[in-house]
């Protein structure tokens, strides 16, 4: 059994510890928020923060994570209250299918806090997310919003 | 009749959200006990609650393109309903069987849920609207006409009020209206109006389920690995070397063309099905490359036999007789869908039910190979609907239900989720088919268009996925978007002499619908060549479209040419590219922005679009769909391509497959001209002018006409 720590909470697994996060999170920890897109770390859909960093979890082994913080789309929302993002992208009416939505959501709150107030390249630059329904349009005007929020 | 002795022990719960396993589900499963008491339904798309909650069915699957907010706002319209109380479900293939298709048709696809569905749909909200007022009228005892109703409150001219919930239970006791009159849509105050989406807060919080998160006490995870030609067999496995891995618990062969590994966790089983030996015997398929199936369409390019899909007088002899004739050849290569979420289904078979756990287009066709799959009768099995994680017409295909039953079949009452890897979804598609085509126009002295032909050679979606629908060896879905007539895609422009055939060559590949389907790249062919007749006639190519289009589609796409300043200056080295087509039933047009660098560099600064839907049933989704679809159908313009090497498809992730990310994102301004004389979908029009505008306007920026897609094979360098 080892223990990670997700969310604020120290979590016990048993999973292989050559396991990709994405998996440990999804299969063990319940966490499904977390999504599985491509396995090499292209499309983001698996987009998680690791010390506040943006870390695409499937390319990351779960025991190279150590005592490191892992936020996941699940605890951005504190007490049921979205983040200034989450609140950005429920306005713009960003999702469509949704499925990369929890990567864009990641990548965009590790881009503001390292960024407050993002250019479109900035934008540009950190969301290398791939969404296939097409909300990029959408993703833009929520992150732009979200800075001035 | 009550909900729950129509649907057994399944409850329709009314409740947007119920609790499984620790998630938030926005349906019900059938293992759970409700803690409600069932409501009754008005009927098949309306059940109100006592606390006035809204609940209406759509049988139609989400999958992004928020057709599910859609249908809900024309129930709710005639409903007379708050909006703020509705919440959505989904009834179950099953129970439409069940119920004698009383929610009709649940595949999804065509951009047909709502322009499909509408008139039913609002009859639906129309009828419980009568019977609640029915309701309120017998327990006043008054004329039904002396009651109003504002956002589910009733009022009687008296001043006494009610609300739905509380007479809902009553009126479900009534008979339904034999006639219902519905709005003139002029009237609407839900539809038509751009609400937000009903689905969205969940996908920012990571609450959303889809069908690759569904998980039930006791399942089994699944990892496949097929044939990797496809059509080719399994000729051995080697189970004992994966049987002791960590987890493992079985190892099975499906179809005579798969082995799958059965684990406690995907992890497991996919990390042992990478160890597992497999041999394939793939046959004379291992000698195909993608160069073969080049030869075999070039060679339909000028072959005599081809099924005719549109004939106006005599092409042949008018472009023979022409003072100018132009020619050119274009190419199309197979493209895949590339769903965010890759194909899964969960299944749980046992003695004498099989059951169904997945996102689909098509509830009803995956009931169906549920089924077959495991042999029971389709009485005996349901398939409860997820999200998608993106569809594009690959989840109307039932495959990987197919693979899921065959896998629980092996292991009775165990649940077992199966789960493709990107490379298995990548490699085991059904493509956008390949075709190209030869197009030859000839103008007279003064420029105008005499006579045009044009050759399509390829495969045909029907002959690989529905041979049954062939008409007489024709497919006629080839000629989609130069159709000769319809209300489907029709070919806009008046030429007088007119030859538009198809030669059809079925490589082994298999083909499949796919976002826009055969729009797209006749979109390509005609608008690309349009403006390679304006150019050889020394004309606009925008005036030289609006003298030979109909009416509808000259507006369309001059709506989009006004909007974009087509003509005006524009910065330093920007061109403007054009495009039009009618598409599933609407009319559209883009305008492409774009400049090139010296050393080639694309940039597509802007896209303006017009869509004349006919009615809109929410402008903000409509904009959202048509800014999608350029991503969609310019991705596929840039990268898109799938080849063969011996056989099998070489592309198998992101890596070697590219799509479009935010950095290429032009803006995209959408201009809405409806006439509101017509229901057109808006999911998928819009896709094919992304490529034609983009490359007419390379052509104008460039000197350079590419006509074989992708365009990161063509060389835009300027010439030194």
């Amino acid at each position: 059994m080892a223990v990670i720590n997700v969310n604020g909470k120290a979590l016990n697994h048993n999973a292989d510890p050559r396991t990709p996060l994405l998996w440990v999170l999804r299969e063990q920890l319940g966490l499904t928020g977390t999504k599985y897109g491509c396995g090499i770390a292209q499309c983001g859909a698996c987009t998680v923060m690791i010390d506040g960093v943006a870390t695409r979890s499937c390319q990351v082994p779960v025991n190279s994570v150590g005592a490191k913080k892992v936020t996941t789309i699940e605890g951005l929302a504190a007490n049921g209250t979205l983040n200034k993002i989450q609140a950005a992208w429920v306005a713009a009416d960003v999702p469509q299918c949704g499925y990369c939505q929890s990567g864009m959501v990641m990548a965009a709150t590790a881009l503001l806090a390292a960024k407050p107030n993002p250019t479109d390249a900035d934008i540009d630059a950190a969301m290398t997310n791939i969404c296939r329904c097409g909300t990029y349009v959408q993703v833009r005007e929520a992150i732009h919003a979200a800075s001035k929020a | 009749m009550t909900i729950q002795t129509r649907v057994g022990r399944r409850n329709f719960l009314a409740s947007s959200a119920v609790v499984a396993g620790g998630f938030s589900l926005g349906f019900s499963f059938p293992f759970q006990a409700s803690a409600q008491s069932p409501v009754k339904e008005l009927n098949a798309w309306v059940v109100i609650q006592p606390d006035d909650k809204v609940v209406i069915r759509v049988a139609r699957s989400e999958m992004g393109q928020g057709t599910l907010t859609g249908l809900c706002q024309l129930v709710a319209e005639e409903l007379e309903c708050d909006w703020s109380k509705v919440t959505w479900e989904y009834p179950t293939p099953g129970e439409n069987l069940k119920r004698n298709r009383v929610w009709k048709n649940f595949s999804t696809g065509g951009s047909r849920g709502i322009r499909e569905s509408n008139q039913y749909v609002r009859e639906g909200g129309a009828m419980a609207r009568e019977m609640l007022l029915a309701a309120a009228a017998a327990e006043w005892k008054v004329p039904a006409g002396e009651l109003k109703v504002d956002k589910g409150v009733i009022t009687h001219s008296s001043g006494k009020k009610t609300t739905y919930g509380a007479v809902a239970a009553a009126a479900a006791q009534l008979e339904p209206p034999k006639e219902v009159k519905l709005k003139d849509p002029k009237d609407w105050k839900i539809a038509g109006k751009p609400l937000k989406r009903l689905d969205t807060v969940d996908k920012v919080t990571g609450k959303q389920l889809y069908g690759i998160d569904f998980t039930m006490p006791g399942m089994l995870v699944a990892s496949v690995r097929a044939c990797p030609v496809i059509g080719g067999k399994l000729k051995s496995f080697d189970a004992a070397k994966v049987e002791k891995m960590p987890g493992v618990k079985k190892v099975v062969a499906i179809d005579g063309n798969a082995v799958v590994v059965v684990a406690d966790t995907y992890w497991n089983a996919r990390t042992a099905l990478a160890a597992l030996p497999a041999e394939w015997d793939v046959g004379k398929l291992g000698e195909v490359q993608t160069e073969t199936i080049t030869a075999m369409l070039k060679e339909g390019l000028d072959a005599n036999e081809a099924f005719v899909g549109n004939k106006v007088g005599d092409a042949k002899a008018a472009i023979d007789g022409a003072a100018k004739k132009v020619t050119a050849t274009y190419s199309f290569p197979y493209q895949h869908h590339v769903t965010m979420e890759p194909m899964n289904a969960t299944a749980r078979v046992t003695a004498d039910k099989c059951e169904v756990w997945c996102g689909t287009q098509n509830g009803e066709a995956a009931l169906a190979a549920a089924s077959e799959a495991c042999g029971l009768p389709v009485a005996q099995c349901e398939v409860y609907k997820m999200l998608l994680g993106g569809g594009f017409g690959r989840r109307g295909r039932a495959d990987y239900v197919r693979q899921a039953v065959l896998v629980a079949k092996e292991m009775p009452g165990t649940p077992v989720k199966l789960i493709w890897s990107r490379e298995e979804d990548m490699t085991h598609c059904q493509y956008h088919p390949t075709t190209m085509c030869k197009l030859t126009g000839g103008l007279d002295a003064q420029g105008n268009l005499v006579g045009l032909q044009m050759r399509i050679s390829g495969q045909s979606i029907l002959a690989s996925l529905l041979p049954q629908n062939l008409v007489n060896g024709m497919d006629p879905a080839t000629f989609q978007g130069v159709m000769a007539q319809g209300p489907e895609a029709t070919y806009g422009y008046n030429v007088p002499n007119l030859l538009i055939d198809h030669a059809m060559r079925n490589p082994h590949i298999t083909a499949g619908f796919w976002r826009g389907v055969n729009v797209n790249q006749n979109a390509v062919y005609m608008e690309c060549f349009m403006d390679e007749l304006a150019q050889a006639a020394g004309q606009d190519p925008l005036a030289f479209r609006l003298k030979l289009l109909k009416p509808k589609w000259a507006a369309v796409l001059q709506a989009a040419a006004d909007k974009a300043g087509y003509g005006k200056p524009l910065p330093a080295g920007h061109f403007h590219g054009i495009a039009q087509v009618m598409g599933y039933g609407s009319y559209v047009a883009g305008v492409a922005e774009v400049s090139v660098s010296d050393d080639g560099a694309l940039k597509i600064h802007k896209i303006t679009a017009a869509t004349n839907p006919g009615h809109v049933v929410n402008p903000a989704q409509i904009e959202r769909q048509v800014s999608g679809s350029f991503v969609y159908g310019l991705s596929a313009m840039l990268y898109g391509e799938i080849t063969v090497k011996d056989g099998a498809v070489e592309q198998t992730n992101f890596d070697s497959y590219n799509v479009m990310r935010m950095d290429e994102m032009p803006k995209v301004e959408t201009v809405l001209v409806p006439t509101h004389d017509f229901w057109g979908g808006v999911g998928e029009p819009t896709i094919a002018v992304a490529a034609p505008a983009v490359l007419n306007g390379i052509a104008k920026a460039t000197g350079k006409r590419v006509r074989d897609l992708p365009l990161m094979h063509a060389d835009l360098k300027k010439a030194s």
